[in-house]
């Protein structure tokens, strides 16, 4: 059924036809309107028997999610930002003891300087906690996508994050296609458990284990997520028949299949990378686009394959490995690597653009100018987008004048007039 | 006519032998149909008391709920001793998260019964160590306390990180030597004035029960636990339980020691229902802290190599004030059952009087 809905709604709509069990929840913006929706339809009864737990913290939240799913009931919750570091080490228990939790992550920046707006500083800090990582474009994405992430999750027994882009995607108002609830009965089977603590049959959960087994305890959590590789694709094809809309696997291209200029992106920014590419490719620019969806597992072969043939890859990061540059960047490497079919000297080259952090705007304007700087050979391997280089190279003279510089995000922002010059002045 | 000496082999207590008492009234450790939730094959050390007090507890509470019961445990001693991989000596369905999270867990486990309609049969309990409980799991005990969710929570009282090898924690007691409160010029170990007592935190949720024990009066564990699954909602059971190593005392000493502690007055025992204290366990023959701190190792350096006075007097004096606020000794003042939130609040105001 269309509906003219908020994208937070949208996604408490669509985990509520999931049929959650148990949903503890901690307001975080720019999460909160999703367990806001669910807590009043579990007040209203509409999703009996679930039970909502108000929790005192992230890492609470996602702790009783681990009890209420070694207690064999389907566990949500969803969180962002400060909040999803507050839960980490509960996020590699979760994985490491394979409990198919779903959490939507709604990506926002981590401070310090406190920030609530989007980028993927986040979920990408927890790239390596074991979680599944979906990104998914767009609010009809989100929600489908959710449909998707508690298959797989009790399909593999694993974690399974969805991560859409905070207030973009979150806050948006934008038609929507809710599909029935019987639909989507008929796509995710009820809860069976790999794993249940269970007074008929009792067993231990979480033991210690030491070197003994645990590398291969760990890399069960590999192989199930190379796993999912294959199911990612043969879940999104059922689930594209199910729901008659067509579903993002793996990865996506727009217009990439004879670019020589290749975007790589995930989440939101690929509709506004679409938009630029189409100005490009009317003025005759061969570029196209391709949007990664599961960044966790990453599709080595997938994304080599689709990039392989192009002269340049410009990877798109809305977070920064500080020291380094790029995140997805250097998985991109890996990939074009993984590539025989071209010797190593004629392999793309790969220029990373740190991009829209703490939710500076990413314009077609922007990417168009980057996009022609990459196709002329004027791009560095790294960049970051619209920059204000002077008001940093300000701040880098006042530190070497002065030892007590003071806090830098204030007195950047000072610089630009944002605050009193003066906000001290002598009592009278 | 010949008569034989019947032997009593329990000595240096008060109590009746179990096997004189009626069937029905012996310790669950009695019966051999009993759960042995905790059974052979652990690595505790030597006279621990945490196992011993797990052992009393659990059985009890399996024995309570008909052997339908889920155990969330915090990392600690209790874990890494009970489940050495691919071993385990659980016979109840056991899980151990992290060290700061079993009340949350044991929170999910909780509602998952209540969404699988299982919660009316099925009982969870939480557990771990001081550490995990007094220091890292306070905020999510604190939350399961406050939303008073249908958990026991039991803290094993060890007074420090034992399983680290000995460092300090909120439970530690002033005086006390441990790797991180070492005994040097000017400091005699834990400082004074600092510590907390979780029971009183967790009265303060006003939860339908709390209560202290130690594992010198296992019948009196029993008895809590039995207590406290009769009831629903959140429940707090904090057991002293003697560490012979972080302790430093003898491994056959673990009860003589615990009934010391609450002999002297330093661990009051007693029970509280809804923030006000029920019933206290009273001093039979009180003792003064010295007899109680010459056994330990970890507070040798209040007599040697020279005789702390004012250590040892600043610790008599915090158990004379606990005899004072709990009403201790039969007959004291305000002593036994009555003592409530308006004897609490006398104490929390000597507290400020003394503090003057």
């Amino acid at each position: 059924m269309l509906e003219q809905i908020e994208g937070s709604k949208a996604v408490a709509k669509a985990v509520a036809m999931c049929r959650p069990e148990v949903i503890p929840a901690y307001p975080i913006s720019p999460q909160t309107h999703i367990v806001e929706a669910l807590s009043a339809m579990v007040d209203a009864g509409e999703l009996a028997p679930c039970e909502f737990v108000n929790v005192e913290s992230e890492f609470a939240a996602m702790s009783v999610a681990i009890g209420a799913s070694v207690t064999g009931a389907r566990a949500y919750t969803a969180t962002a930002s400060q909040g999803l570091l507050y839960m980490a080490e509960a996020l590699y228990n979760a994985s490491g003891l394979g409990l198919p939790i779903v959490m939507t992550v709604a990506n926002r920046a981590i401070g310090a300087p406190i920030n609530i707006w989007n980028d993927h500083s986040d979920s990408m800090s927890q790239r390596d906690s074991g979680w599944i990582q979906l990104y998914v474009e767009s609010n009809q994405d989100a929600v489908d996508t959710h449909f998707l992430a508690f298959r797989l999750a009790e399909q593999l027994s694993t974690p399974v994050m969805v991560c859409m882009d905070g207030f973009i995607l979150t806050h948006a108002v934008e038609r929507i296609d809710l599909p029935s609830q019987e639909t989507v009965d008929a796509f995710l089977p009820p809860f069976e458990p790999r794993q249940l603590l269970d007074p008929d049959a009792p067993v231990s959960i979480g033991a210690m284990v030491g070197p003994e087994a645990f590398a291969e305890v760990k890399y069960l959590a590999h192989a199930k997520q190379l796993q999912a590789l294959d199911e990612i694709p043969r879940i999104a094809t059922q689930l594209t028949g199910a729901l008659g809309r067509e579903q993002t696997g793996l990865l996506r291209g727009y217009r990439a299949d004879d670019a020589d200029t290749i975007v790589v992106a995930l989440g939101s920014v690929l509709g506004t990378i679409e938009d630029a590419i189409d100005e490009l490719r009317d003025a005759g620019v061969s570029i196209g686009a391709v949007g990664i969806k599961a960044f966790r597992p990453f599709p080595l072969s997938e994304v080599g394959a689709a990039l392989g043939r192009a002269d340049r890859v410009v990877v798109i990061e809305k977070a920064l490995a500080v020291g380094v540059g790029g995140i997805v960047s250097h998985d991109v490497r890996i990939a074009l690597e993984g590539e025989d079919s071209r010797a190593r000297e004629s392999r793309p080259a790969v220029h990373t653009v740190i991009a829209g952090l703490g939710g500076r705007s990413i314009t077609v304007a922007s990417l168009k100018k980057v996009f022609e700087d990459a196709v002329a050979g004027r791009l560095p391997a790294l960049t970051f987008l619209d920059l204000d280089s002077g008001l940093v190279e300000r701040e880098l003279a006042r530190t070497r004048a002065s030892r007590r510089s003071g806090p830098h995000a204030e007195n950047m922002l000072r610089d630009l007039g944002f605050v009193d010059p003066n906000p001290n002045p002598d009592p009278v | 006519m010949p008569t034989r000496q019947i032997k009593f082999y329990q000595v240096g207590s008060h109590a009746a032998g179990n096997r004189l008492l009626d069937p029905e009234l012996r310790s669950v450790q009695a019966d051999p149909e009993r759960a042995n939730s905790i059974t052979k094959g652990h690595r505790a050390c030597q006279g621990c008391g945490e196992v011993l007090g797990a052992r009393y507890a659990l059985d009890a509470a399996m024995r309570a709920t008909e052997g339908k019961m889920i155990a969330a445990n915090a990392t600690g001693c209790l874990e890494v001793f009970s489940t050495p991989y691919p071993e385990s000596s659980w016979r109840i369905p056991w899980v151990h998260s992290l060290f700061g999270n079993a009340p949350a867990v044991a929170t999910g486990i909780a509602a998952a019964l209540r969404a699988k309609g299982r919660a009316e049969d099925v009982r969870v309990v939480g557990q771990g160590g001081d550490g995990g409980t007094v220091d890292i799991g306070m905020a999510c005990l604190s939350g399961m306390f406050e939303r008073n969710d249908d958990v026991l929570y039991i803290c094993y009282d060890n007074e420090a990180y034992m399983n680290t090898g000995v460092q300090r924690s909120g439970s530690t007691p002033p005086g006390a030597r441990t790797m991180t409160t070492q005994v040097t010029p000017g400091h005699p170990g834990n400082a004074f004035g600092q510590g907390k007592s979780v029971p009183l935190i967790a009265m303060a949720h006003e939860i339908p029960y709390v209560a202290t024990a130690t594992v010198a009066d296992l019948r009196d564990i029993e008895a809590k636990v039995e207590r406290a699954m009769g009831l629903r909602g959140a429940r707090y059971l904090h057991i002293l339980v003697t560490c012979p190593l972080g302790w430093s005392c003898a491994a056959s000493d673990t009860v003589k020691v615990a009934r010391l502690a609450q002999q002297t007055g330093l661990f009051p025992v007693f029970e509280a229902e809804r923030g006000e204290v029920t019933a206290v366990s009273q001093i039979r023959e009180r003792r003064p802290v010295e007899e109680y701190l010459r056994l330990q190792g970890r507070y040798r350096h209040l007599f040697e190599p020279a005789r702390r006075d004012d250590a040892i007097a600043a610790i008599q004096a915090e158990a004379d004030r606990n005899v004072r606020r709990f009403g201790l000794l039969a007959g004291g003042a305000g002593a036994g059952v009555g003592v409530g939130v308006g004897g609490l609040a006398d104490g929390a105001r000597s507290v400020g009087r003394e503090g003057q």
